[in-house]
This record gives C-alpha cells, sequence and structure tokens, in this order.
C-alpha cells in the first residue's frame, strides 16, 4: 500500500509534467544558463581553476531543485490537490515519498545534461570514475530533495513560500551540498582520490538515512493544520 | 478492525474547539450527525464552517475536544477512515492539466478501486462522458464542479462533507445535485453540506446546524421557512 500510493503520486507527476514540460525546461533552462554564466567568469583561455567545475554542479543542482520544488508545489496548491491528497485513505508519509520520488526523478535528469555539459565547457574529467559520480550525485539528490521536499509541502499554504523555501532549506542542505562538492573534487583531481572520495558519499548516505527518517516521521503531523 | 465492516451509523462531535494562533475558529461545538441525515451548516462568512467540515475530513485538527466516528476516534481507526470519507471543498481538488480520465482514474487508484469500473459511470453520473479525454482547465466551473463531486464520491464514502456544493451550478445542475444527495442519504449516508444558498439548502437539508463566530447557534430539523428562521437566529446571535 506504502509504496504503491508513491508509485501512484509519481505516475500522476510524470503524467502532469507529460502535458506541459514546463518544470523540466524551465529547471533545464535555468541550470543550464548558471553554468553558462559560470564558465563565462572562470574560464580563461580554456582553463577553469582546479574544482570549479564540482562546485558549479553541486550550485546548478541546487538552484534548479529549489526552482522545481518551488513550481512542483504550486501545482498542488493550485486546486488544494495536496489536501485532496492528504484526504486519501494511504500512509501520509507514502504521499511524500511519492512527491520526492518526482523531484529526484527530476534532478537526475537535469543532472544528465549538466554532467556533460560542466564536463565539456570546464574540460573536467567528470567521467574519470563514472560509478562514483552516479552514487555521488543520487546521495545528493536524495538528501536535497528529501528536506526540499518537506519544506516544500509544510510551506504549501503560506503566503511568502517563494522567500521561506530558499531561507529555511540552503543552511540545512548547505552539509548535502558541501559533500557534493568535496566528494566530486576527490574525483576530478589529478590523480581522483578514490578514498576521500567514498568516505564523502557515506557522509552523504548517513545524512539522507537521517533526513529521509526525519521527514517520514514528521511529515504527517506537519500536513494536519 | 475494518471501517467497511463496521461502518459508522454517527459521527459525534464533543466540545471540539480549535484555535488558529488567538483567533478562535470553533468553540466547543457539540453536535452528532446521523445515517440519512443532510445536515446543512448554514452561517455566515468566517463562521467556521469550513475549519468544522476540515475537523470532519481528518486534516484539521481540534485544538480541543473529540470527534468519534461510530465508536472509534480517528487515532484508532488510523488511514482507513479516509476510506469512508468523502470531500468536496470551495477549491475542487482536480488537476487542471490533466483530462478529466485522468483525474478520475488517479483518485480511483489511490482509493483503491479499479479505474477501468470506476470511471466511465462517474464521468456518466456527471455529464461529461463525451469530455473525458479533454483538459479539466479547459472546463467551465459548473462542469469541474460536477466532476469534482463525482471524484468526491467515487469511492461512496459513508460521510460526505461539502462545502458549497452548488458553486457555479445551472438549475438544472443544482436539481441533479440535490437528488443525488438525496439518493445518498436514502442509502445511509451522512451528508454535511456547508452552503450560503438558502433557497437550495431549503427543501434539500433535512436537519439545520447554525455557525457563527465558531459557536453552535442552532441545531435542530430542517423546517419550512428556512431563510426566516436562519435571519433571526443569526440577527438575534
Amino acid at each position: 500500500m506504502f509504496m504503491r500510493t508513491a508509485l501512484l503520486v509519481l505516475r500522476k507527476d510524470v503524467a502532469v509534467e507529460v502535458r506541459t514540460f514546463e518544470i523540466l525546461l524551465t529547471t533545464l533552462f535555468f541550470a543550464v544558463s548558471v553554468v553558462l554564466v559560470f564558465s563565462f567568469a572562470f574560464v580563461r583561455e580554456g582553463q577553469a581553476p582546479p574544482d570549479a567545475a564540482a562546485g558549479i554542479l553541486w550550485i546548478a543542482i541546487a538552484f534548479a531543485g529549489t526552482l522545481a520544488l518551488g513550481r512542483t508545489f504550486e501545482r498542488e496548491r493550485y486546486g488544494e490537490t495536496l489536501r485532496a491528497l492528504l484526504l486519501a485513505p494511504a500512509p501520509r508519509p507514502a504521499l511524500y515519498v511519492g512527491k520526492l520520488l518526482g523531484m529526484v526523478v527530476l534532478l537526475a535528469i537535469a543532472e544528465a545534461v549538466l554532467v556533460p555539459l560542466i564536463a565539456f565547457l570546464f574540460a573536467s574529467p567528470l567521467f574519470a570514475r563514472p560509478l562514483l559520480l552516479v552514487g555521488l550525485l543520487m546521495a545528493g539528490t536524495i538528501g536535497f530533495a528529501s528536506v526540499g521536499t518537506l519544506f516544500g509541502a509544510m510551506l504549501i499554504r503560506t503566503r511568502t513560500r517563494d522567500v521561506l523555501l530558499p531561507i529555511l532549506l540552503y543552511p540545512i542542505t548547505v552539509p548535502v551540498i558541501i559533500c557534493g562538492v568535496r566528494g566530486t573534487a576527490a574525483l576530478i583531481a589529478a590523480p581522483p582520490d578514490e578514498t576521500l572520495a567514498v568516505m564523502w558519499l557515506s557522509i552523504l548516505s548517513a545524512m539522507d538515512v537521517v533526513f529521509l527518517v526525519l521527514a517520514l516521521w514528521t511529515f504527517e503531523p506537519l500536513m494536519t493544520e | 478492525m475494518s471501517v467497511r465492516a463496521h461502518d459508522f451509523d454517527s459521527v459525534q462531535l464533543s466540545g471540539i474547539s480549535r484555535h488558529f494562533g488567538r483567533r478562535r475558529a470553533l468553540s466547543k461545538i457539540d453536535l452528532t450527525l446521523r445515517s440519512g441525515d443532510i445536515v446543512g451548516l448554514l452561517g455566515p462568512n468566517g463562521a467556521g464552517k469550513s475549519t468544522l467540515i476540515g475537523v470532519l475530513a481528518t486534516i484539521v485538527a481540534p485544538t480541543s475536544g473529540n470527534v468519534t466516528y461510530g465508536t472509534a476516534t480517528v487515532g484508532e481507526l488510523g488511514p482507513r477512515l479516509r476510506q469512508r470519507i468523502g470531500v468536496l471543498a470551495h477549491e475542487l481538488y482536480l488537476y487542471p492539466e490533466l483530462s478529466a480520465e485522468q483525474n478520475l482514474a488517479f483518485f480511483a487508484s489511490i482509493y483503491g478501486l479499479d479505474p477501468a469500473q470506476a470511471v466511465p459511470a462517474a464521468l456518466e453520473r456527471a455529464n461529461l462522458a463525451d469530455r473525458g479525454a479533454d483538459e479539466v482547465g479547459s472546463f467551465s466551473r459548473g462542469m469541474r464542479q460536477r466532476l469534482a463531486l463525482e471524484r468526491a464520491l467515487l469511492h461512496r464514502p459513508r460521510l460526505v462533507l461539502l462545502d458549497e456544493p452548488f458553486t457555479g451550478l445551472d438549475d438544472r445542475s443544482v436539481g441533479a445535485v440535490s437528488d443525488r444527495l438525496r439518493r445518498l442519504a436514502a442509502d445511509g449516508a451522512i451528508v454535511v453540506v456547508a452552503t450560503h444558498d438558502l433557497d437550495v439548502a431549503d427543501g434539500l437539508v433535512t436537519r439545520v446546524a447554525l455557525v457563527r463566530d465558531g459557536r453552535l447557534l442552532v441545531d435542530e430539523p430542517a423546517l419550512p421557512g428556512l431563510r426566516a428562521r436562519y435571519r433571526t437566529a443569526i440577527g438575534s446571535a
């Protein structure tokens, strides 16, 4: 029942998105714009400062993720459909997991565009250790989206939600972004430091567990008015 | 314990109060709703009608007091209780980007129903069988209202909570919705209708609960001349 409900919510979010591609296109456009601006600022004669690619990748993910979170929950606010979901005879944390899966899928698509773009513009060996990079990106995305989805849902009835979301989200997800940046920087170092990358991946995974447990625990009381 | 197997015949609110910060939305409401009732929840804007519906729907937690569904509370019944509650709010709980069919199919699935069976019948009842594939965003308010009503009733709820269900409906649709509510009550549902439309409520509701400033002023069987009764009760409060 739990995973069935979560997958139903995910499938519904995909069906809504496929009708317009509104969130995907705006998120991608914004993320690519961020990367392009940074590439003009930092790349000189085909050379970028060391580790810049790692930082810019995670900044683009965080900014694009915040934009996507805001729009995703704006959809649920219009027509008060989040309330309709809360009225369903399903465990309410399953609704959270469904929304979280939607955000993770959306950010994964954005990352699939961002990684090759950054590798190209910053001449960065991001594909040197592809499995570890995918692990870092997934763990970082889950950590960021788990907090963002909870706050996005929590702030849905707040008038100043657009301002409050980044104000609340960034201080809590800064450790996730730092781990992502340091882990990615270890991977693109010459030579790549796999041990260091695995350490950052482990810390990210531990943070994911903490964030997910807290979010699942608090979602229902936070959603009850 | 299955809620459907031991379906509730009454809902009892005991001493329900709800405060939002310093604002008192509901104050010590005692009310019993029984199977077969169509309760008109009447009162001016800001009286607390929507909050009371939210409490009955389990999405607004009371600051104090208890709601008992049959013999059990929300805490005892858990999510299964929501299988027996249907809500049509002022906002319609529909995704405008999706078609009528997709909306109904999603909600049917989330209530554990077979969309292949539930959706065509609901579209037929909403008189939207030929518009099922169209985006809900392209519908008129009346069409969306009819669709939203069917969405709320897809799972044959025992407790039907309707907040201004007649908004945007033409006279024919108002008649059809009223008949639908009478049939639901005749089948044993508890129907609660919060409305400002006293003309429609007069003749539809079997009981009247008048609310003002979060207090229940009147709880009595509906009698002819509802508008005059309403004016007297609200005016004298």
